[in-house]
């Protein structure tokens, strides 16, 4: 298992997540108190915690994973079916269809977010006057609450008295009632996608920041000197030193939209139809309104393996453009 | 704040022309002020009265009323005009202001209660992740942990489960061990969820905490919890106020488990707001109001938070 601790090691002083291995020393021990066991008792209830309420239920649904229990029907006695409920999902194509959303939301997302949110950075690392005052009124949409966010937009885009639709019709003189942002197929998913951009690209802005402000200021006096145009710059100094903090934003917020689920849930609930129906959305539907929980065990388990999974090949690719 | 400024600007040779500072702060200004208009169109919302609010084509100006805050704390009932004329003589505002829309409050609406189970869970498991994540960090930054990084990774890697998928065994195990719909459940739940992060913010705050004042210490005869409590915890203040408040926000925000895991009794804000019903639907002003009264710890805190906020949002991976 690749660890994603390693992206976080010291190599230099923008990543202080690790330290290095702690020299120990002796103190003089409490009431018989050895150090070790104070690591030890300072360590275990967090520890404790994540087993109980992460790992346990963990196992626990593994275990059901492989069982047909349907918890409207709970009477019924607890039936192993092996894989079948694995070999249902993966051959099911309404689920990869749903992951096919999702993925197509994810890209989407993060590739707009990305733009913006490196845009906005280069543009506020010009430090002009009152910055920093702007810089925290762009930051406040994602401090929301994704809940609260999705319902307040459902307000802004109804099309018969939201202020978006309004809007738009002011610009193109498209009547505002004749589309709805949210109840249609073809403008669903795009309405995602620009509530969660709206709210998520000062996020990648803000970790763009920190990796341009990471540049010396030498490299560049000595890119003038060379004569080095502002694109031979940009293109040869800026970007390459911002790539590793560009890709923990993409890698950050490709799980965060993966798993997406409250802003969706409120804003379309997955319609119309299924054209916004995340597999966050599926699995919700399948366990506790459908109550299959056998079923949606086991689609819960493909989910995170996928996360993991992919997490972890995307932290071995950061490794390497770390390493260079 | 000038002394930052100067510190991280840039030298003479790379400091932006003025023209371009003039066109790259117009583009921020610009961005800045459409990404912040739906946040206002809400709170200007929540000041119109419900026809106001539906309005088509949408007003910008209209006349401020209460009526919303009033809806949202209050149950009303529709009565005859003849019946309200009967009715002894308004005592308060809102009342007077209910019976011109042909109303009377019947009592008061669960809001209250639904803002108190966020304030109870929200700092409640706030306390406990810091608390359980202040001794870890200090464990983790300061002493030889076997498998340390197996640890930092398994810990961490709790928080990329989505939601929704660990609710199903959370529902689960909390309906055998009746902590369903309890704010103790939530708080337990949202603890775990917020220690995770509180290690990790916790173990870059201490970690700079030069290890020699410890040391300074011990030799002087502290013992190490002395130490911790003496020396460590004044120096990390700031870190551990910054990852309360970031927890704080984590349960204050949270819905995925709010609104899968609870009903009724320990229901907090965020799965409550939307479904503030008026009588027409939706009570748009009302909901407004709910979001405003929500928003506004958030803003403040941002503001606090600005300095912060890189590594909270990172976990501390990155640094500003």
């Amino acid at each position: 298992m690749d660890k994603m601790t390693t992206i976080l090691q010291p190599d230099d002083a923008t990543f202080p997540g690790m330290s290095e291995p702690v020299k120990p020393r002796t103190a003089r021990p409490v009431r018989g108190l050895s150090d070790r066991t104070i690591a030890w008792l300072f360590v275990a209830p967090t520890i404790a915690l994540l087993l109980a309420i992460n790992i346990f239920p963990l196992v626990w649904m593994i275990r059901l994973s492989f069982t047909s229990l349907n918890l409207s029907m709970s009477y019924l006695p607890l039936r192993f079916v092996g894989l079948d409920n694995f070999t249902d999902i993966l051959t099911d194509e309404d689920v990869w269809f749903r992951l096919q959303t999702t993925a197509q939301f994810v890209i989407w997302s993060v590739a707009f977010q990305v733009v913006i949110g490196f845009g906005l950075a280069l543009l506020i690392n010009r430090q002009f006057r009152g910055h920093s005052f702007w810089t925290t009124i762009i930051l406040l949409p994602m401090m929301l609450s994704p809940a609260v966010v999705g319902n307040f937009w459902t307000l802004l885009l109804q099309p018969q008295i939201g202020p978006f639709n309004y809007l738009i019709s002011l610009f193109t003189g498209v009547p505002p009632s004749s589309f709805s942002m949210t109840g249609q197929v073809s403008l669903a998913p795009w309405t995602i996608v620009l509530v969660d951009t709206w709210m998520w690209a000062p996020y990648v802005m803000l970790i763009c920041l920190a990796g341009l402000r990471s540049i010396p200021d030498y490299i560049y006096e000595a890119a003038e000197v060379d004569r080095a145009s502002a694109w031979r710059q940009f293109w040869s100094i800026t970007l390459p030193m911002t790539v590793p903090f560009l890709m923990l934003a993409v890698l950050f917020r490709a799980i965060e939209n993966f798993k997406m689920f409250d802003m969706v849930n409120l804003l379309t609930s997955g319609g119309p139809g299924s054209t916004t129906e995340l597999v966050s959305i599926t699995l919700k539907r399948a366990a506790f309104e459908k109550w299959r929980t056998g079923y949606s065990s086991a689609l819960a388990i493909i989910l995170f393996v996928t996360v993991f999974g992919a997490a972890n090949i995307y932290v071995k690719a950061l490794n390497k453009v770390k390493q260079r | 704040m000038t002394a930052v400024l100067t510190k991280s600007s840039a030298h003479s040779i790379v400091e932006a022309s003025p023209r371009a500072k003039m066109v790259a702060g117009s583009l921020v200004i610009l961005y800045a002020v459409i990404t912040i208009l739906p946040l206002v169109w809400i709170v200007a919302t929540a000041f119109k009265s419900q026809s106001d609010a539906i309005a088509y084509p949408p007003k910008v100006f209209f006349e401020p009323t209460l009526e919303g805050y009033v809806n949202l704390f209050t149950v009303r009932t529709r009565q005859t005009p003849d019946f309200i004329a009967k009715l002894p003589p308004p005592e308060t505002w809102y009342d007077k202001l209910v019976r011109q829309r042909d109303m009377v409050i019947a009592g008061p609406s669960k809001v209250v209660p639904r803002f108190v189970n966020s304030l109870i869970i929200g700092f409640g498991s706030t306390f406990l992740a810091v608390f359980l994540g202040t001794l870890a960090a200090y464990a983790f930054s300061r002493f030889r942990i076997p498998l340390a990084d197996d640890l930092l990774f398994f810990i961490l890697s709790t928080r990329m489960m989505p939601p929704v998928a660990v609710a199903i065994p959370i529902y689960l195990m909390y309906r055998q061990l009746n902590l369903t719909d309890t704010r103790l459940g939530m708080i337990l739940l949202y603890t775990a969820v917020n220690v995770s992060l509180a290690v990790w913010l916790l173990k870059g705050f201490i970690d700079e905490i030069p290890r020699e004042y410890e040391e300074a210490a011990l030799v002087d005869g502290y013992t190490r919890l002395q130490a911790l409590r003496k020396v460590v915890l004044p120096q990390a203040v700031t870190g551990i106020a910054a990852t309360a408040i970031f927890c704080l926000i984590f349960s204050w925000n949270e819905y995925a488990f709010a609104v899968l895991l609870t009903s009724g009794e320990a229901q907090t804000m965020p799965p409550f707001i939307p479904f503030i019903i008026g009588e027409g639907g939706q009570d748009w002003p009302a909901v407004a109001a709910a979001t405003t009264l929500f928003v506004v710890p958030i803003v403040l805190f941002t503001v606090l938070l600005r300095k912060h906020l890189l590594r909270g949002i990172t976990f501390g991976a990155v640094r500003k």
